[in-house]
């Protein structure tokens, strides 16, 4: 099933409120429950977003009409999976505005597309005494592979500090690069803080020096739109499932110049030319980072979800997060004894909150009781934690299909934990 | 639907604002750590026992929510007094208790006012925050030094 939704232009921009905001709740088939009585608001979007009808019925119809393996068969039905395959792989390298389609390369997530960039690129290049330089701000996906890689290779890590707003010390940052750094990575958007950080800046820091710099984006491309040629990163890497694809697909882009010398990831069927028991040939780049058979119908769903995000548009995206954000922000202030952890100037919606001393998970169980999903916990970034000298946060964090009156029932099931443990 | 004041009862409340048994204990023959990975909390456990075998006194501090808090407190008085045997089938009938198996209503008597927890068994993602104390007091008992930790499933800490 298609979406009715018009097509943006760029003379015309479609707000994301009123009826048009309705309808497009209305393509969110779960966005229609209830949760313990209570119309559910989802604001864990950071955790992973929901899914358009039209994501589910590529899945579905995958299935049910030409489930095959790709690249392989001479049937029918191999031959339409392949080809679907493969236009998502077209359509990212349009999204992302690659150079070619041949930079672009799936994997389980964006943690597998760092595990992967580690073990080839970082593995070939890593020397002992070598430098691997993180921020203070980064996702446990985006230090635990450098670490792993860290003490196999005898290297370093470094870590680009931040200050209590959650913004990155470039001052710092210029500092540590150092003829032993071998790369940068870094969150293109906090997770827990919002933070957009400064990554063209970041990237051109590194390129004076000819480091490469790998762009962890799985919390910005549902938000907003990246250009991977005009940022000039040498890697980026997201998550389907957090811009409202499924689960088990995700994205490693790489410079071609860069992965086409980038040694195999894992082995298997898929990335082989040609194997006998005492020689094999690879393929070339992006099926040599491919082993195995991948997950196709979620490839194939994917290109139904940046359908969905390029048909409202990131300046409509981006327009109505920042007005939740703000409205948000300026309610929660109100609440007694809140704080908000993260409060950069560049952010995207997410609000990491304390309250009082009332411990984050209280504060989940008491809004999930309300019917309101938010994240309570660590979110992945003990470092974060630890900076800021808390053990956890509660976390509200938006997409394009949440409304104000939902950041209302957010409010209001607040006071109810305070009325509950305050 | 359970009702928020199934989880959040007064006496939780109370053990969670004022807890009981709260500090160190300089002179503790036994002594263990536990730490909830998926929320932060920490909680460390000292207790004595006497020359009968009685638990003479425990004691608890650290930082977590009000469930865990609570739980902590108030399995402190219901362990001082007890001998290890006991104290160990009081562990098993709660544990049992908060997973949602089934006990018998003797062993939930038993249990006097830690069967306040009852609640809890649905809130599947909140067990282990009322279960850390009471595997930190088993890893005391058994004398294990290193941090427990709730990373596995309910039924076990590694």
């Amino acid at each position: 099933m298609k979406s009715s939704l018009p097509m943006q232009t760029s003379s015309l921009k479609n707000e994301l409120e009123g009826e048009y905001l309705e309808k497009i709740r209305k393509d969110f088939p779960i966005l229609q429950q209830s949760v313990h009585g209570k119309p559910l608001v989802y604001l864990d979007n950071s955790a992973t977003t929901q899914k358009p009808k039209t994501v589910i019925e590529a899945l579905k119809s995958f299935y049910e009409v030409y489930n095959a393996n790709v690249h392989r068969g001479i049937h029918t039905l191999s031959e339409k999976a392949t080809e679907r395959f493969e236009h998502t792989r077209q359509q990212v390298h349009t999204f992302l505005n690659s150079t070619n389609e041949k930079e672009i390369v799936f994997t389980r997530g964006a943690t597998e597309a760092i595990n992967l960039v580690a073990q080839t690129y970082g593995r070939q290049v890593l020397q002992p005494g070598d430098e691997i330089l993180l921020s203070a701000m980064e996702h446990h996906s985006n230090i635990v592979p450098w670490r792993l890689l860290a003490e196999e290779k005898k290297a370093l890590i470094r870590v680009i500090p931040m200050d209590l707003q959650g913004e990155l010390d470039l001052n710092a940052y210029e500092k540590l690069l150092s003829p032993r750094t071998r790369l940068v990575a870094i969150t293109h958007v906090s997770n827990v803080l919002g933070t957009v950080n400064p990554i063209e800046q970041i990237i051109q820091l590194a390129h004076r020096q000819n480091i490469p710099v790998l762009v962890d984006g799985a919390q910005a491309v549902a938000h907003r739109l990246v250009n991977v040629q005009s940022l000039d990163c040498d890697f980026y890497v997201f998550s389907g499932h957090k811009m409202f694809g499924p689960t088990g697909v995700g994205v490693l882009y790489a410079k071609e110049s860069i992965l086409k010398n980038m040694p195999p990831y894992q082995g298997g069927g898929e990335m082989i030319v040609t194997v006998s028991f005492d020689h094999i040939t690879y393929k070339s780049h992006p099926y040599r980072f491919e082993a195995g058979t991948p997950a196709i119908a979620e490839v194939i769903a994917l290109s139904e979800a940046i359908t969905y995000i390029q048909k409202i548009g990131f300046s409509s995206i981006q327009e109505h997060e920042n007005r939740l954000l703000d409205y948000s922000t300026q309610a929660l202030l109100k609440i007694p004894n809140l704080k908000i952890i993260g409060t950069a100037k560049e952010k995207e919606a997410v609000l990491s909150m304390t309250l009082g001393d009332i411990h984050p998970h209280d504060i989940g169980t008491i809004l999930d009781e309300e019917g309101v999903a938010v994240r309570a916990g660590h979110h992945c970034a003990q470092p974060v934690m630890d900076f800021f000298d808390i053990p956890a946060t509660a976390r509200a964090s938006f997409a394009f299909y949440n409304t104000q009156e939902e950041i209302d029932r957010l409010i209001k099931a607040l006071w109810k934990v305070l009325e509950v443990l305050g | 639907m359970s009702d928020l004041r199934d989880l959040y009862q007064e006496l939780i409340l109370d053990h969670q604002k004022n807890p009981r048994n709260f500090g160190e204990l300089p002179d503790a023959n036994h002594h263990a750590n536990g730490f909830n990975p998926l929320c932060g909390d920490k909680i460390s456990l000292d207790f004595n026992t006497d020359e009968n075998g009685l638990i003479h006194d425990i004691r608890f501090h650290g930082s977590g929510c009000a469930i865990s808090k609570a739980s902590a407190s108030m399995m402190t008085m219901a362990l001082k007094g007890k001998t290890i045997p006991e104290a160990d089938a009081l562990f098993q009938v709660f544990h049992h208790l908060v997973l949602g198996n089934l006990v018998t209503e003797e062993q939930i008597e038993h249990l006097g006012r830690l069967k306040v927890f009852q609640g809890i068994r649905d809130y599947p993602s909140r067990v282990k925050c009322a279960s850390l104390p009471w595997h930190t007091f088993k890893a005391a008992l058994n004398h294990n030094s290193k941090t427990i930790t709730t990373d596995s499933d309910n039924d076990s800490v590694n």
